[in-house]
């Protein structure tokens, strides 16, 4: 029954945690050398995971984009100090935003690179036992989203049949917006009749009945995941040391 | 026939029943499938805004304020906004975007806006107003938290745009738009064992 | 452990909230612990309300209002869940969790079962259904009979002393139907437990049901006896109320006009979903006023090939082409390059679930689409609408939404749609899915009615019945030419 593991698994709550404190780390400053910091020693760690390389480039590719994009507006419109070198209408492109944009390039992806890599092969189950296992969440409330995941499959079969519908009734040739509109419309139909009927089943076998559960699946959160947090928390420390310490620590970007 | 007495049994109207619970998850998951095609939109949706005017890339937050607003819409139990909102964030940071885990923060602040605004009516009142009073209070949140978190030593200016159009964004697209979407749900029947399926 | 649940109605009534109707009033009935009983009666006579009702899931003052006693082992049901197990009628929406064992431990979780027990519990029950597939494998990836049988597993590791099976084998092909049917049998053989089983086909239930309680209109009950006895004796009600009584022969339509031109002909056709496989290559001719029926299990690809040959999907293999005669343009004589209004007036398709192809909020409306779509004016177009409400008779319900329709309804209104605008071929995806015998005669009669007013008509079916009355050719897809993507 139980799976023999060869490396230790980690649960997923410690996953979540450790994104978590990178990211409370990171937030509360603006500033080149905390992100730099973490970003290198997020590589490091990822690498110790053994992260799958794959979908890590492919996610993280995203990632890249929407860092630049946001930086980019930064760059524009952020607070203007120190040199200016182009002024148009709201635009200020100065030496403070630019500073700015470089630092919010390097924190967004401090921040999200992490999120993104630890939760590339999390199994929803996993993560649904672990929240109410081991943080304690309702069970009642975590089991009902994953039982909403679950109708996920049925759901796309659902909107490929809609799509074949609308094309066979002879509105499928223009107006694409509206039509997906509709289509999305009445795929939430389906998605809440669905929903209503494995409610139901769900209640007849005794969801919610008793105010107590017992776990099929018990969630463990042992040494490995707890050297994650460490490891975390480390990053997270470290980071937040270097820019006090090289006097860059800037507190929500403001010098 | 003999006369039979009808029991009336209680009606705790604040509990949450089963299928109260699972519709909210099922409304959550589907809104945060949205929100996974939204982020992707963002992109293109956003910029010529920002380059209107900057801060104006706020008009599109409102696609992501919706799930919260319409599960209260349908389920009206105490949370509701909270929990929807949050499912959706969660769905959304597990498919994978760019702000990674604290898109759950965004989604806890995001959900507690709006589920402060139905807390105050004592989740009583379920009409266009109050739908469109929770969106603006999310969007406000949203606003507020993307400013400090995303935007930070943004100027003046921009930050005022960005959370006026929040607001607004969050009053139309996600409290307007939540209310419609509503009314069409209960008009198929769909919402026949909620309140909000017999109201109509 | 077991050991069957008595089953106590005295008085019972049930009126849903928003309705001023009684679903159920004044329901007066025991079933003794062990017996297992089928209950039968016409669509709105109450089986659905009153098995909710035993299964303790239709809700407290907010759902609705109660009259009388409802008790099962003497108690109101709501506190006897461990008890009393459920099935339901639509497979995919009974399924809570992504892998078999986790779905089949769901139950035993909520009922604060031992850790230590729970997995043993799951695979002797997967065993007595027959299921024997690891632990690990996807829910997703069963078949309807598989996940009706993972749903009687998942109620039977509970141990219950009353089995409730509401329609349970109505979504399934025939193979699936027996599955089914022998693991209940199995599973009340070796519990004992009470059974009480609502379905429209006598004949699958009848060797292992040992009474039939028959419901009226209000839920009073009409008939109540041993299978034999009231199968006889309320042969004209029961047969008029929608059920299929054992010996009552289906109706066949004449059939008065031979097979005309051919519109569609494929060549080395071979048909599947993208990414997924493929149908074998096959020749397939589709003739006016001919009725071709697709036949053969469920997972073979005939959706598959009824979304290629009614120009949905692209063809994986070998060419589909139209008659000169049939085509928008000579030159363009392949379905699946029509524009969507071309497509309108020459292959209507009629899909399993119809709710998959409402589009409007008014039956009136939905009727309209396609004569709008093709720019027709509103006096023809309300002409049109009126002509084929009256067809179908559903003229009381024109400005209903589709949605609050009953299934019979939908199914006809889903045809009636399809007919608004006069196409040459008809492609219907399981015409007779999950729908009792009155609507089928109804069907029936309407596509011989259509094939005889020059309308090809091809039909999707794993209804052995519906092929006999209706085909006049015969597609046959066998699970063993199914070819894996290339």
């Amino acid at each position: 029954m139980s799976v023999t593991v060869t490396k230790p698994r980690l649960n997923p709550v410690s996953k979540l945690a450790a994104a978590l404190v990178i990211a409370a780390g990171l937030v509360f400053s603006v500033d080149a050398v905390s992100a730099a910091t973490a970003l290198a020693l997020e590589l490091v760690l990822l690498a110790v995971l053994r992260i799958p390389l794959r979908p890590l480039l492919a996610r993280g590719a995203i990632v890249v984009v929407a860092a630049a994009l946001t930086a980019l507006t930064i760059l524009l419109y952020g607070q203007p100090s120190g040199t200016v070198y182009w002024r148009f209408l709201l635009i200020t492109v100065s030496d403070g935003s630019i500073d700015l944009a470089a630092a919010t390039f390097l924190r967004v992806l401090a921040i999200a690179l992490p999120s993104v890599a630890l939760f590339i092969d999390t199994d929803p189950t996993e993560l649904a036992d672990g929240l109410a296992q081991v943080v304690r969440l309702p069970a009642r409330f975590v089991l009902g989203a994953l039982a909403g995941l679950r109708l996920v499959g049925l759901l796309r079969q659902d909107w490929d049949q809609l799509g074949h519908a609308r094309r066979a009734r002879g509105v499928a040739d223009r107006d694409r917006l509206r039509r997906t509109a509709g289509q999305t419309f009445a795929l939430l139909v389906s998605a809440v009749r669905r929903g209503s009927a494995l409610a139901t089943a769900m209640e007849a076998r005794g969801f919610g009945a008793y105010p107590t559960r017992t776990w099929a699946r018990p969630s463990r959160f042992g040494a490995a995941d707890w050297a994650l947090l460490a490891a975390a928390l480390a990053i997270a420390a470290t980071a937040v040391t270097a820019a006090v310490l090289t006097g860059q620590w800037n507190f929500l970007g403001r010098h | 026939m003999s006369e039979s007495v009808v029991e009336t049994r209680p009606v705790r109207a604040h509990n949450w029943r089963v299928v109260d619970i699972v519709v909210a998850g099922v409304l959550g998951v589907a809104a945060g499938l949205v929100f996974v095609l939204w982020n992707i939109a963002s992109g293109p949706l956003g910029e010529p805004l920002k380059a209107v005017l900057p801060g104006l890339q706020g008009l599109i937050g409102g696609g992501w304020l919706f799930a919260g607003v319409l599960t209260a819409l349908v389920v009206r139990k105490p949370g509701a906004a909270l929990y929807g909102e949050v499912v959706a964030a969660t769905v959304s940071a597990l498919v994978g975007n760019q702000w990674g885990v604290l898109t759950l923060e965004s989604g806890l602040v995001q959900g507690l806006g709006a589920e402060m605004v139905c807390g105050l009516l004592a989740y009583r009142r379920w009409n266009l107003a109050v739908a469109m009073a929770a969106g603006a209070a999310a969007g406000l949140a949203m606003a507020v938290n993307d400013l400090i978190l995303w935007y930070p030593g943004s100027a003046t200016a921009f930050a005022a745009i960005y959370t006026g159009s929040g607001i607004l964004s969050g009053a139309v697209l996600a409290g307007a738009g939540s209310w419609l979407l509503m009314r069409g749900l209960a008009r198929t029947g769909a919402l026949s064992r909620f309140a909000a399926g017999r109201a109509a | 452990m077991t050991g069957g649940a008595a089953v106590t109605a005295a008085g019972w009534s049930w009126r849903h909230a928003g309705r001023t109707g009684w679903a159920v009033r004044g329901l007066d009935l025991t079933v003794a612990p062990g017996e297992r009983v089928l209950l039968l009666g016409a669509s709105g006579s109450g089986k659905s309300t009153l098995l909710a009702g035993l299964a303790g899931v239709l809700g407290d003052g907010e759902d609705g209002d109660e009259a009388g006693r409802l008790l099962v082992d003497g108690g109101p049901p709501a506190q006897r869940r461990d008890r009393i197990g459920l099935v339901l009628q639509n497979p995919d929406n009974q399924v809570v969790l992504a892998r078999v064992g986790d779905e089949v431990a769901f139950g035993l979780e909520n009922h604060n079962v031992d850790p230590a027990e729970i997995w043993p519990r799951v695979r002797a029950a997967l065993t007595a259904v027959g299921l024997n597939l690891p632990l690990r494998h996807e829910t997703s990836r069963l078949s309807g009979g598989q996940k009706q049988r993972l749903a009687l597993a998942a109620v039977l590791a509970m141990g219950p002393g009353l089995l409730l099976l509401d329609e349970p084998t109505a979504n399934l092909d025939p193979a699936g139907v027996l599955e089914v049917r022998d693991a209940v049998a199995a599973a009340v053989a070796r519990t004992g437990a009470t059974l009480v089983v609502v379905e429209h086909r006598t004949e699958v239930w009848a060797p292992v049901v040992d009474r039939v309680v028959v419901l009226g209109a209000g839920g009073q009950v009409v008939a109540d006896g041993p299978p034999g006895d009231v199968l006889r004796t309320e042969r004209r009600a029961l047969t008029e109320a929608g059920v299929w009584v054992p010996g009552v022969p289906a109706p066949r339509p004449a059939r008065t006009r031979r097979p005309g031109e051919v519109l569609l002909t494929g060549t080395a056709l071979a048909a599947g979903h993208p990414g997924g496989p493929t149908t074998a290559p096959r020749d397939v001719r589709l003739r006016r006023a001919e009725v071709t029926a697709v036949t053969g299990p469920n997972g073979t690809g005939k959706s598959a090939l009824a979304l290629t040959l009614g120009g949905l999907l692209p063809p994986r293999a070998g060419r589909l082409e139209a008659a000169p005669g049939f085509a928008p343009v000579p030159r363009r004589c392949e379905p699946v390059r029509w524009r969507s209004r071309e497509l309108l007036t020459r292959i209507g398709s009629v899909f399993q679930n119809p709710e998959h192809q409402f589009l409007t909020a008014r039956v009136r409306d939905e009727l309209a689409v396609g004569p709008r779509a093709l720019g027709r004016s509103r006096a023809e177009t309300a002409a049109i609408c009126d002509a084929l409400l009256e067809r179908l008779r559903l003229t009381g319900l024109a400005e209903a939404n589709p949605y609050t329709l009953s299934g019979g309804e939908q199914r006809r209104l889903s045809v009636a749609t399809v007919l608004a605008t006069r196409p040459g071929l008809i492609v219907l995806d399981e015409p007779t899915f999950g729908q009792d015998r009155t609507t089928w005669e109804q069907l029936v009669t309407l596509l011989a009615e259509i094939a005889d007013e020059g309308t090809a008509v091809l039909a999707v079916t794993h209804d052995p019945d519906f092929a006999e009355v209706l085909a006049d050719r015969r597609i046959e897809l066998a699970p063993t030419e199914l070819r894996a993507a290339g």
